[in-house]
């Protein structure tokens, strides 16, 4: 079928009927995600990289570092730049071309998880003073879509910074050795922004939707938190939530957060 | 190469069989090495013709498949229907097996509906479809699930054999579309996720032979599960 | 003129190409997909279709089509390269709609297209090649009428000695006449659907590299066949 569809009313009409009753068509509860798979350094040319499966949905995440100036605003600290693509290979609904919105949105939730929770030491990417820092890339591709590339993403980025190693720099030419990193880690916190996504549906809330899921998602929230601590987050979609439900959610993610972290504890040392 | 028994999965280019004993069917052409596959599928012979099944790739409609769409478009007389074939269907007003006021017709199918359909006709102009025999029509309720088309024949079985099983075992009404689309409706929704899950088994294990028993097999296991 | 004992930086053979691994139906969403990894060059593609051609301008009465796109992972290679398309991958995308093309039988597809999606997750020269062989697979599994697949080979020649399957460091190599790179696809049968050039070499060299082609041409052809025969959904 014209896979531009999206799933069909009588299918939203029967997954809302049994989530009403909290039980999801593969077997899940509500606040339930799928199997996460890592798999580090898929490509040897990136400073760090891997690749992240929830269920059906992957994503590839690579890291790179390059030297240059820093912004005049911020002369002693590094930056980061966070980019997203979701190539027409993943999805019979997504084209090829320049990123469309939810691949810019995607890159701007992820890095606004990244850089507002401290994760990064941009200080400690400081060379020279107003003169030299590092800047941090983080792409992100979507290899396949069956729902919640978002946290997918968020949590790919955040394992290949952590599994990152930075690269020679020469002083004196000014050039980085790439290709030769030195055994040194880039400096990130021990509080993973680990992001979530909240969706609503009719009266209730999912996490890790499917493809078919998400489709009938009214409203979605993204919070980056660790610890309890919540440093960003992002609500999408143009239907209301009220404060009831709002802190529905925010328990929801306390919760959630711990099972997570568990999960993908041993790619983060 | 093979007895009737037997076939082999065979890719683009490959010589089936060499010589002239054997004639070139569907999926094959002969050339000077012999019978040659002419895409990806498993390679068949029978009373001397030798074609080559698809184990994959979009459904290739044909006349008198039942089929699942989508209506996409309403015209002044009829449905414009994708089917999930490279070319669209058309479901004229004719074929609808009451009438239909020209003002109504969004009444009978909407934008955005799925119908179950018969191919009555694939002409040069289109393929179009039929709602006119019993079981077609729009779908109100159930559950639609998508398998690769090429595994339809297993999921459907020897005579209808294999969906028998399936519909006894989990009580539900199933419409299979030869298209990949399958319609089931259920009393329960329980009833309808556990059709799903037994379909979804026959397709992975498709490579078998004795599907049957395996099914069976299936449903004994799971049978209190559901 | 191919020297027998011209030392590789990894010691192989000159007619010897890396060391392969394929596989088929790696993305579940789409039609027909293939991974390919050539030495450390992996290249992944996707292929959706035959379906109607968007935008509807596009569409070709009088036969199907194919649209091909490249693209170049941002960290495949050791300098970022920026996430987008460039004139590169522009000229790639055709380039592989032509090596394919030849062997397609999709005149019957009026109106519509195949999408084939290749990217390169990790880079070490005979990206191009690496993607046309993973494409190659997607559209077999994608059960694409096809006369006969299509296999590429980054051929090449450094200095006097005609290799084999050249390396990122052997396409910077210097000496003496520097490197030539050949990338050359052909069908299992020997017939070239693609071949372009970059350096330097006499008519006879060339010859000679078509003719090695040939050889590392069936042997991609055989690593084909059996990726494709280990599919089993």
């Amino acid at each position: 079928m014209d896979k531009y569809y999206t799933t069909p009313e009588i299918m939203k009409q029967r997954i809302k009927q049994f989530l009403s009753k909290g039980n999801r068509f593969d077997g899940r509860k509500t606040n339930e995600f799928r199997d996460i798979e890592v798999e580090l350094g898929i490509s040897k040319k990136a400073e760090g990289s891997c690749r992240v499966r929830i269920g059906k949905t992957e994503v590839i995440v690579g890291v790179k570092m390059d030297v240059g100036a820093p912004y005049a605003d911020n002369p002693d600290k590094g930056n980061l730049m966070t980019t997203a693509e979701m190539l027409p290979l993943s999805s019979p609904r997504f084209e090829a071309g320049p990123p469309k919105f939810p691949a810019i949105e995607l890159g701007r939730v992820v890095d606004r998880g990244l850089r507002e929770s401290g994760f990064i030491n941009f200080e400690k990417l400081c060379i020279k003073e107003g003169e030299k820092v590092w800047t941090i890339f983080v792409d992100i591709y979507t290899i396949n879509d069956d729902g919640n590339l978002m946290d997918a993403a968020g949590i790919g980025a955040i394992i290949a910074l952590k599994n990152s190693f930075i690269p020679e720099y020469d002083e004196k030419t000014g050039k980085v050795n790439y290709g030769k990193l030195t055994n040194k880690k880039i400096e990130l916190s021990e509080n993973v922004p680990i992001p979530i996504t909240i969706h609503k549906i009719g009266e209730n809330f999912i996490v890790d939707p499917t493809r078919e899921e998400e489709d009938l998602s009214e409203t979605r929230v993204t919070i980056g938190s660790s610890k309890g601590v919540i440093s960003s987050m992002q609500k999408g979609e143009a239907n209301i939530l009220t404060s009831e439900e709002m802190e529905k959610i925010l328990d929801m993610n306390d919760k959630i957060w711990n099972d997570i972290f568990k999960k993908i504890k041993k790619f983060l040392k | 190469m093979t007895n009737e028994n037997k076939r082999q999965v065979v890719i683009p280019g490959e010589v089936i069989v060499n010589g002239d004993d054997y004639l070139p069917g569907e999926g094959t052409e002969r050339t000077d090495k012999g019978i040659v596959a002419l895409r990806f599928g498993l390679a068949e012979e029978f009373n001397k013709l030798i074609k080559v099944i698809p184990l994959s790739g979009t459904y290739q409609p044909r006349r008198g498949n039942v089929i699942i769409g989508k209506v996409e478009m309403i015209t002044s007389n009829g449905w414009v229907t994708d089917i999930g074939a490279p070319e669209n269907a058309f479901l004229p007003l004719m074929e609808v097996p009451r009438f239909v006021n020209k003002n109504g017709m969004e009444e009978v199918l909407d934008i955005g509906d799925m119908v179950a359909a018969k191919i009555w006709s694939i002409n040069r102009r289109g393929i179009d479809l039929s709602i006119k025999s019993h079981g077609l029509g729009r779908i109100d309720e159930g559950i639609i699930i998508e398998i690769n088309p090429n595994k339809v024949p297993r999921v459907i079985g020897k005579e209808g054999s294999m969906i028998k099983i399936i519909k006894n075992k989990t009580g539900c009404d199933i419409t299979v579309g030869q298209n990949g689309f399958i319609w089931i409706k259920g009393d329960k929704v329980e009833d309808e996720i556990f059709a799903k899950k037994a379909i979804n088994f026959v397709v992975e294990k498709s490579y078998l032979s004795g599907l049957t028993e395996e099914i069976e097999k299936w449903f004994v296991k799971n049978e209190g599960k559901e | 003129m191919a020297t027998k004992n011209f030392k590789r930086i990894d010691g192989r053979a000159v007619d010897e190409m890396r060391q392969i691994s394929a596989k088929v139906g790696i993305i579940p969403n789409a039609d027909g997909s293939a991974m390919w990894k050539q030495g450390d060059t992996i290249a992944i593609a996707a292929v959706y279709g035959p379906k109607k051609m968007h935008p509807q301008h596009q569409q070709d009465p009088t036969t199907g089509q194919l649209r091909c796109n490249y693209t170049l992972g941002s960290f495949s290679v050791a300098e970022r390269a920026r996430p987008g398309k460039n004139r590169r991958s522009r000229e790639i995308d055709k380039i592989i709609e032509w090596a394919l093309s030849p062997v397609l039988q999709i005149e019957r597809f009026v109106n519509n297209v195949i999408d084939v999606h290749i990217h390169i997750i990790q880079a070490d020269a005979g990206t191009r090649c690496a993607g046309i062989n993973a494409a190659a697979l997607a559209l077999a599994h994608a059960g694409i009428p096809m006369k006969k697949m299509v296999c590429s080979v980054a051929a090449g020649k450094l200095d006097k000695t005609l290799v084999m399957d050249l390396t990122k460091e052997e396409e910077d190599y210097k000496d003496g006449e520097g490197s030539t790179d050949i990338p050359i696809t052909m069908t299992q049968d020997g017939e070239i659907t693609h071949i372009q050039l970059d350096g330097k070499i006499n008519s006879k060299e060339l010859k000679e590299v078509i003719e090695m082609t040939k050889k590392a041409g069936k042997e991609i052809y055989e690593i084909q066949k059996k990726a494709l025969k280990e599919v089993t959904e």
